[in-house]
C-alpha cells in the first residue's frame, strides 16, 4: 500500500476533504443549520420531512425541575446535546421501572442521575469547544425489523454522502456491544457499504476489518435489503436544497412504524465510508463536479447516483 | 484563482525573505554559524605635532573598504578641534582644523577592519586619464629607450611593467635608469619614475600606500605599491621585485603620492600606527557594520531592543517554527496530538528542564492529573468546576513535586513550575475523554503523539544553530510563513492515512 494506490483507488483524504470540499461547498454561515440539532429539526419539518417527534427541549438549568413532569406520558424516549458531536451524551431510556427508568442496556436510570445527566448537557460537556448547550428529549426510534439480526442494543442509522445534491456514496451503522449501542464507526459500531443502485448492503468493516458477520449476533451482514431505498435517496437529496451545504453527510433512521427519519445532517462527514464501500470518494466527487450542472431537479440527480454509483462488479 | 493568490503572495514572502536574509549575510557579512569568530584589525594612527599659536590644519587620508579588509569602525580622537571627513580624488580624507593652539598637540585615528573573503575581479574600470609626465630632452630620450627596450621582450602591460620595475631596481643602474631615477634612487623615486614611464608609453599607472595586517606592531611601516591599470581594473606590483599582486594582509590606505599627513601651521609632525588584532564573535562586527552601512536596518530591528526584550524574542522567534513542525506532524504525517499548538508549549518548558526530565515529569503530571481525573468522574461534577479542580490539582501536584525533588537534592524538580499548567489541565481533561470514549489505547497513543512531537520541537529549540538563524534573521520567518501558507492547501494524503485504508485496496485486489 503505497500513497500512490491510494491516489489510484480515488481515496479521498481528510487535507483534501477539508481543503477542497468542506471549505470550498460548505459555507461557514450554513454550519449552525446542522451543528444545531434542534434547527435541522425545525427546517426539516418545515420542509415537511420526517423527523423523530420533538417532546420537549430544556435549555436553562431552572427548567430542569419540570422535567420530571414533562416525561410523565413518555413511557421511552431519547436524551441528547443539541449541539453534540460524535454521537457522545445520547441516554436512550427503553421504559420504566416505578421511579426509575430504565435504559436501553437493561440498567435502571433515577430521577437524580438522569437529571445530572441534562445538566452535564446543559454545561456543553458534550458540545463542541463546551460551548453551553440545549438539552433535547424526542421521540425514541423503534428500527424497522430488517436490521433486528445485526444491531446489538442501539438504533442502526443510514449515512448518506450527498455532494451537489447527488448521493455518492452511502453505509449503514450497526451498534456493536464494544460500541455500546452507538452507530459510530470509531466507536466500535459496524459499517456496511451500500450498493446505491439497489439499496442492498455489501461488505462490512468493524475496526478496519472486513466482516461478512455481525460480531455480536452473528448473523449474515451482506445482501440486506434497505427498503424504501429510492425514498432514502431522494430525502437525502433533498437536504442538499435545505441546508445550502454541498458536501455534506445526512443521517437517516428507519423507523419501523414512520419510515425514514432524518436523525441530522453533518457538515464534515468522515471518511471511513470508503473503507465500508471499498471504494474511494474522489472519484466519484469529480464526476459529480463534472456533471452536476446538467442534473436539473431530485430525480435526475438520484437517478445518475444510481447509474453511476454502483459498485464494480 | 485562490491558488494562484497563494503562489503568489508565498513567492512574495519567500522572495523578500531571501533577499534580506542574502543582504545580510553577503553584504553586511552576518555570519552563519554561531561559532564564527573575526580577526579584528585595530589601527591606530598617533599623530602629534608642535602648534605654533596659529590656526592649524592637519589632513590625514583614512583607509576605506577594500576587497580584503572592511571598516567596521572608526573613530577620531582630539581635543577641541573641528572634523570634516570628505573624499579627495579617491581617497577618503579626514581633515581637523582649529583657530589658534600651542604646545604639544595628539591627535589619533583609530579604525577596527575586519578580513573578508576576497571578491571576485571582475571590476569594469573605465580607463583613467593619464597626466602627462612631462619629460623634456635628455629625460624623453632616456624614457623612450627604456621604453622601446622592455617593450622590444615584453608581450604585454604585465610582463612590460615587471621588466620595467626590475630594470629600475637594478644596481647599479643602467645610465638610462639613472638618469631617470635622479640623484638619490629612494624607493619613492622609483616608484615616481614608473609611473613616469608608464604615462609616457600611454600606461595609467599609480602608488598606493598602506600597512601590512600580519601581526601586532607597535610602529608599522607604511608600504607603497604600484598599481597599473590594465584591460578594466586596477593590478598590483611589488615596486622592488615587480611581481604582480598584493599580499591579501595588505590595507591599502591611500593612493598617491601625497604623504599621510598633510600639516599646516605647526611643525615636528610625528606619525606613529600601531596595529593590534583582537578575536570577536562575527556576530558583533557584522552589527557593527550594519551601524556604519545601513543604520536604518540595525535601527528597526530586534537588536535595539533593551537586552531583556531580545531575550523574550530569543524564545517568541521560536514559536513558528514550533507550529510549523506541528502542521508538518497533523497535516502531512497525519500523527494527532491534544490541542493543537499544546506540544509547542511543553517544547518550551522542556528547555528549562532538559529533555529526559521532561519527559519524566510531564509523563509523572499526566499520570496524576488523569487518576485524580478519573476519581473525580464518580463525583458527577459539572463541566468549568470540573475543570477548575483539575487546575488546582495540578497545581498543587507541581508544588508537591518540587518540593519532594528538592528535599531529595533533584533540582531538576524545581523546573517543573515552568510547565504550561492551563495546557497540562486541558491535556489531561481532553486524554480522559478520549480515554473513556475510545479506550486507553487511544488515549495513550495520542499522548505518545504530542509527547514526540514536543520532544521534536524541543529538540529543534534547543539547537544552537536554530537558535542563531531565528533571532539573527528574523526575515527567515517569512519564509515559514511561506511554507505554512503552501501547507494550508495541501491536499494529498497524510502518511497515516496509508494505513487507514490500506483495506480498501487489499479487498479489491483480493478480490470477492
Amino acid at each position: 500500500m503505497s500513497l500512490l494506490a491510494l491516489k489510484r483507488l480515488g481515496v479521498l483524504g481528510i487535507n483534501r476533504r477539508n481543503a477542497e470540499y468542506t471549505l470550498r461547498y460548505n459555507p461557514r454561515k450554513f454550519y449552525p443549520l446542522v451543528d444545531d440539532k434542534l434547527r435541522t429539526k425545525a427546517l426539516a419539518r418545515k420542509a415537511g420531512l420526517a423527523v423523530p417527534d420533538l417532546y420537549g427541549v430544556v435549555e436553562i438549568a431552572y427548567q430542569i425541575r419540570r422535567l420530571e413532569t414533562l416525561l410523565e406520558p413518555r413511557e421511552d424516549f431519547v436524551v441528547k446535546p443539541s449541539r453534540g458531536s460524535g454521537g457522545m451524551g445520547i441516554l436512550v431510556v427503553a421504559g420504566r421501572a416505578k421511579r426509575m427508568y430504565r435504559s436501553v442496556n437493561g440498567t435502571l436510570i433515577s430521577p437524580e442521575e438522569l437529571k445530572h445527566h441534562v445538566l452535564n448537557v446543559l454545561s456543553g460537556m458534550y458540545s463542541l469547544g463546551g460551548q453551553p448547550d440545549r438539552a433535547i428529549i424526542e421521540y425514541r426510534v423503534v428500527f424497522d425489523p430488517v436490521f433486528e439480526a445485526v444491531s446489538y442494543l442501539g438504533v442502526p442509522d443510514i449515512r448518506i454522502i450527498v455532494f451537489l445534491g447527488v448521493p455518492v456514496m452511502s453505509m449503514v451503522r450497526l451498534p456493536t456491544r464494544i460500541s455500546e449501542g452507538r452507530a459510530n464507526l470509531h466507536q466500535g459500531a459496524v459499517g456496511a457499504g451500500i450498493d446505491l443502485a439497489t439499496g442492498n448492503t455489501l461488505t462490512a468493516v468493524w475496526r478496519n476489518e472486513i466482516l461478512t458477520e455481525h460480531p455480536d449476533t452473528g448473523n449474515k451482514l451482506t445482501g440486506l435489503s434497505i427498503p424504501h431505498w429510492p425514498r432514502l435517496l431522494r430525502l437525502a437529496s433533498q437536504c442538499h436544497e435545505l441546508t445550502g451545504i454541498g458536501y455534506l453527510g445526512v443521517d437517516i433512521v428507519l423507523d419501523r412504524d414512520r419510515g425514514p427519519l432524518i436523525l441530522e445532517l453533518n457538515a464534515r462527514p468522515g471518511l471511513s465510508i470508503q473503507i465500508a464501500n471499498r471504494a474511494g470518494l474522489l472519484t466519484r466527487l469529480r464526476e459529480v463536479e463534472g456533471r452536476h450542472r446538467d442534473l436539473k431537479d431530485i430525480e435526475e440527480r438520484v437517478a445518475f447516483a444510481q447509474d453511476r454509483f454502483a459498485p464494480h462488479p | 484563482m485562490n491558488r494562484l493568490h497563494l503562489i503568489l503572495l508565498a513567492s512574495l514572502l519567500l522572495l523578500g525573505g531571501t533577499a534580506l536574509f542574502l543582504y545580510k549575510v553577503l553584504a553586511l557579512h552576518f555570519p552563519l554559524d554561531p561559532d564564527t569568530e573575526d580577526f579584528i584589525w585595530s589601527v591606530e594612527a598617533q599623530i602629534s605635532f608642535q602648534a605654533r599659536d596659529r590656526p592649524v590644519k592637519v589632513a590625514v587620508y583614512i583607509p576605506q573598504d577594500t576587497p580584503h579588509f572592511s571598516v567596521v569602525n572608526e573613530n577620531f580622537i582630539s581635543r577641541s578641534y573641528g572634523l570634516v571627513t570628505k573624499k579627495v580624488s579617491g581617497n577618503r580624507q579626514a581633515v581637523w582644523s582649529t583657530r589658534r593652539t600651542r604646545g604639544k598637540q595628539t591627535l589619533y585615528y583609530h579604525t577596527v577592519v575586519r578580513g573578508i573573503e576576497k571578491k571576485s575581479d571582475r571590476e569594469n574600470l573605465k580607463p583613467p586619464q593619464i597626466d602627462k609626465p612631462g619629460f623634456e630632452g635628455p629625460y624623453l630620450q632616456a624614457a623612450e629607450t627604456v621604453i622601446a627596450e622592455i617593450g622590444t621582450h615584453s608581450a604585454d602591460i604585465d610582463s612590460f611593467v615587471s621588466e620595467l620595475i626590475k630594470r629600475l631596481n637594478r644596481t647599479p643602474p643602467d645610465e638610462n635608469a639613472a638618469l631617470l631615477l635622479g640623484k638619490q634612487p629612494t624607493p619613492p623615486a622609483r616608484i615616481q619614475a614608473a609611473v613616469k614611464v608608464l604615462a609616457q608609453s600611454g600606461i595609467a599607472a599609480r602608488p598606493v600606500n598602506g600597512i601590512q595586517l600580519a601581526q601586532e606592531q607597535r610602529d608599522a611601516v607604511l608600504t607603497t605599491w604600484l598599481e597599473v591599470y590594465d584591460l578594466g581594473r586596477w593590478r598590483s606590483y611589488d615596486p622592488v621585485t615587480g611581481v604582480e599582486g598584493v599580499p591579501e594582509s595588505y590595507l591599502a590606505w591611500w593612493r598617491g603620492f601625497d604623504p599621510l599627513v598633510n600639516l599646516t601651521g605647526g611643525r615636528d609632525l610625528k606619525t606613529k600606527i600601531s596595529i593590534s588584532l583582537n578575536r570577536e564573535e562575527a556576530i558583533q562586527s557584522a552589527i557593527e557594520r550594519t551601524r556604519l552601512k545601513n543604520p536604518a536596518l540595525l535601527e528597526f530591528s530586534l537588536l535595539r531592543l533593551p537586552i531583556q526584550t531580545q531575550s523574550v524574542y530569543r524564545i517568541l522567534l521560536l514559536i513558528p517554527l514550533g507550529s510549523l513542525v506541528v502542521v508538518l506532524f497533523r497535516n502531512v504525517v497525519g500523527l494527532n496530538t491534544f490541542g493543537t499548538f499544546m506540544p509547542i508549549l511543553i517544547a518550551l518548558a522542556f528547555r528549562e528542564t532538559e529533555l529526559l526530565w521532561g519527559i519524566v515529569m510531564f509523563c509523572l503530571m499526566v499520570a496524576l492529573g488523569l487518576t485524580f481525573r478519573f476519581y473525580l468522574d464518580r463525583l458527577k461534577l459539572l463541566l468549568v468546576p470540573r475543570l477548575a479542580s483539575v487546575l488546582t490539582m495540578v497545581i498543587i501536584l507541581m508544588v508537591l513535586v518540587s518540593v519532594v525533588m528538592h528535599k531529595l537534592g533533584l533540582e531538576q524538580g524545581v523546573s517543573i513550575a515552568l510547565f504550561p499548567m492551563v495546557i497540562l489541565t486541558m491535556t489531561i481533561e481532553r486524554m480522559s475523554i478520549v480515554w473513556e470514549e475510545l479506550g486507553a489505547l487511544a488515549a495513550l497513543s495520542q499522548a505518545l503523539g504530542s509527547l514526540l512531537v514536543a520532544a521534536l520541537t524541543y529538540l529543534m529549540f534547543n539547537n544552537r544553530y536554530v537558535a542563531h538563524m531565528v533571532f539573527y534573521f528574523p526575515e527567515l520567518l517569512l519564509l515559514v510563513l511561506a511554507v505554512t501558507l503552501l501547507l494550508g492547501r495541501y491536499t494529498g494524503y497524510r502518511l497515516f492515512e496509508i494505513r487507514r485504508f490500506k483495506d480498501l485496496s487489499k479487498a479489491r485486489t483480493g478480490g470477492s
